[in-house]
């Protein structure tokens, strides 16, 4: 925590980053192959009302003076997480149900909340947009928790949850235990949702996890590349958007996303290049062979 | 041979099951031999893919008891023994970022157990078993890419990597060319007579598949038949009109490419005979 605390505001700020940018792709890569990236969005608003739940604890109740809001959200992301994988089973035919359902749940209680919490408009500002700067000793200490956390248990669950992913009647017959794979991606799901939050803001989030995969998706060959180049993608767009948010003093939560959707169009680019390439390199073989 | 106890991998005793209040099973009792290459046929809705389904523990049964290699389903651990190959398999998402191999991979992933990765020798194996369905020279390749015979043979590459004992194919040839099926139907004759491995498979394909196998099931919500291929092929025309009605001449049409008296000289019918 002293050695957290000896940072500068933005050494805090980019270690943040890039912890994030580590493990959000990853878990964004699984997201992509069980078709549930659209989780992202609905899971951070329910965060945002854990966020605002813990703002309002520490304004009324003495005892809880000090914790900090990013650990509420973490809660009921994971309340959130949990209640998601419940609602997909529940409506198997119509899994993408549960996310507008958790969406206007979270929104709807954030709105109650944030509007009698009395904070000023600029702290709830940084927590829907993200604010790199105001990452506090603390915020950095969760993410690193977190973060640590999610990349243990994905480490050690990659493969179970790739087979799920793939086939979960075919991961079931090998002995899988879908339901306790499931209850735990929904818990890495929360994690990586929460610590987000501090440098991306709630509305950016989904951002974070969807477009490093979508670019990666362009090039991968395997699930082992998107996962790779996926991280690269993270990582460049962390980097890149905090430089670019310093020298030209704008937001950093958008500007990360920002250069996150120019990767992309970089990684499409780069696609038909490469296809391109390939395809006269065998024209010029069949030429060859002909004459 | 006839003294000698059998010993079977699937034995189903008096197992009924329904949907809500429909049923689909009434009171199934089979017992499948170690060994053995079983057809089992039906019309849609005749309760194939849900007997299928109730052998592999996804679904429990209303009543009655279902034992693999002997050991109650509820009690039993050893899925690596069983290699399922399902009809789903046809319709995956076909965008799925995966290489042949890590999709092969996948049928270790049980057997190699929770916090751990693939050894050495895991992967060996997994190339071991790309080969022996001939797909070898596209390993890297994404699944997506490849034929609906191609991906067939990869699914089976993934029921069959772990080495199982028992193999279940719920209705593999969905959506793969004539000439793939019989190829495919090879391979799976092949596999059951030189490793040994039980193989159930379920089709509504009646004709090719009596060359291939060596018992045969008839099911339609109960069990109209169950015995060696050469006795089914006799008396294969009752059997077709008892089960699917009068649709049979239509049904056959479309699905039976050898000529009836043909396929009893066919030397993997004569094989049966002699088990």
């Amino acid at each position: 925590m002293e050695l957290l605390q000896g940072l500068s505001f933005l050494e805090r700020g980019i270690a943040a980053g890039l912890m994030i940018g580590l493990i959000a792709p990853v878990v964004g890569a699984f997201l992509l192959v069980r078709r549930m990236t659209i989780i992202s969005e609905g899971l951070s608003q329910v965060t945002l009302t854990g966020i605002a739940t813990g703002v309002l604890m520490n304004q009324t109740m003495v005892w809880t003076e000090g914790i900090n809001p990013l650990y509420t959200g973490f809660f009921f992301a994971l309340i959130g997480s949990l209640v998601v994988e419940r609602l997909r089973t529940v409506y198997k035919h119509f899994q993408e149900l549960a996310i507008p359902v958790i969406l206007s749940a979270g929104l709807g209680m954030s709105a109650i909340l944030i509007s009698s919490s009395g904070v000023s408009n600029t702290e709830w500002f940084n927590f829907l947009f993200g604010s790199i700067i105001t990452v506090s000793a603390g915020d950095l200490l969760f993410i690193f928790i977190a973060g640590a956390a999610g990349l243990m248990i994905l480490g050690l669950f990659y493969k179970e949850w790739l087979s799920i992913s793939f086939d979960a009647e075919f991961a079931y017959t090998t002995g899988i235990s879908v339901k306790w794979m499931n209850f735990l991606f929904a818990v890495l799901i929360a994690l990586v949702i929460s610590m987000s939050i501090s440098v991306v803001g709630v509305l950016l989030v989904g951002a974070l996890v969807t477009l490093p995969v979508a670019s990666s998706l362009q090039l991968a060959n395997s699930f082992r590349q998107v996962i790779l180049y996926g991280i690269l993608f993270g990582e460049g767009a962390v980097i890149l958007g905090v430089i670019g948010s310093y020298y030209l003093n704008i937001a950093t939560g958008g500007m990360i996303v920002v250069t996150g959707i120019i990767l992309l169009f970089a990684a499409a680019g780069m696609k038909k290049v490469i296809h391109r390439c390939k395809r006269k390199s065998y024209l010029a073989r069949l030429k060859e062979a002909s004459s | 041979m006839a003294n000698e106890k059998r010993s079977f991998a699937v034995e189903v005793t008096n197992v009924s099951f329904a949907y809500d209040q429909q049923n689909v099973l009434e009171d199934i009792q089979m017992n499948i031999s170690k060994g053995s290459f079983l057809g089992l046929v039906g019309p849609n809705g005749s309760g194939k893919s849900t007997l299928i389904k109730l052998m592999l523990g996804l679904l429990k049964p209303d009543s009655g008891e279902i034992k693999l290699f002997g050991t109650d389903i509820k009690h039993f651990e050893q899925w690596n023994k069983i290699g399922f190959v399902s009809q789903k398999a046809n319709s995956f998402n076909s965008g799925f970022p995966a290489t042949v191999f890590e999709v092969v991979s996948m049928g270790l992933y049980g057997k190699v157990g929770l916090f751990r990765f693939l050894s050495k020798k895991d992967k060996q194996k997994v190339k071991e078993t790309i080969a022996q369905v001939g797909m070898s020279e596209y390993e890297k390749t994404n699944i997506g890419n490849l034929s609906g015979g191609q991906q067939q043979r990869v699914f089976i590459a993934r029921a069959l990597v772990s080495s199982p004992d028992l193999l279940i194919l719920d209705e593999p040839t969905v959506g793969v060319d004539q000439q793939s099926v019989a190829n495919f139907y090879y391979m799976l004759e092949k596999l059951n007579r030189e490793s040994g491995i039980t193989l159930i498979l379920v089709t509504h394909d009646v004709g090719a598949m009596t060359d291939y196998v060596t018992d045969v099931a008839c099911l339609n919500k109960c069990l109209h038949f169950h015995g060696g291929s050469d006795d089914f092929a006799e008396n294969k025309d009752s059997m077709m009109s008892k089960m699917y009605g009068h649709d049979v001449h239509l049904l056959e049409h479309n699905h039976d490419h050898h000529d009836h008296d043909h396929s009893h000289d066919h030397d993997h019918a004569g094989r049966s005979a002699d088990d």
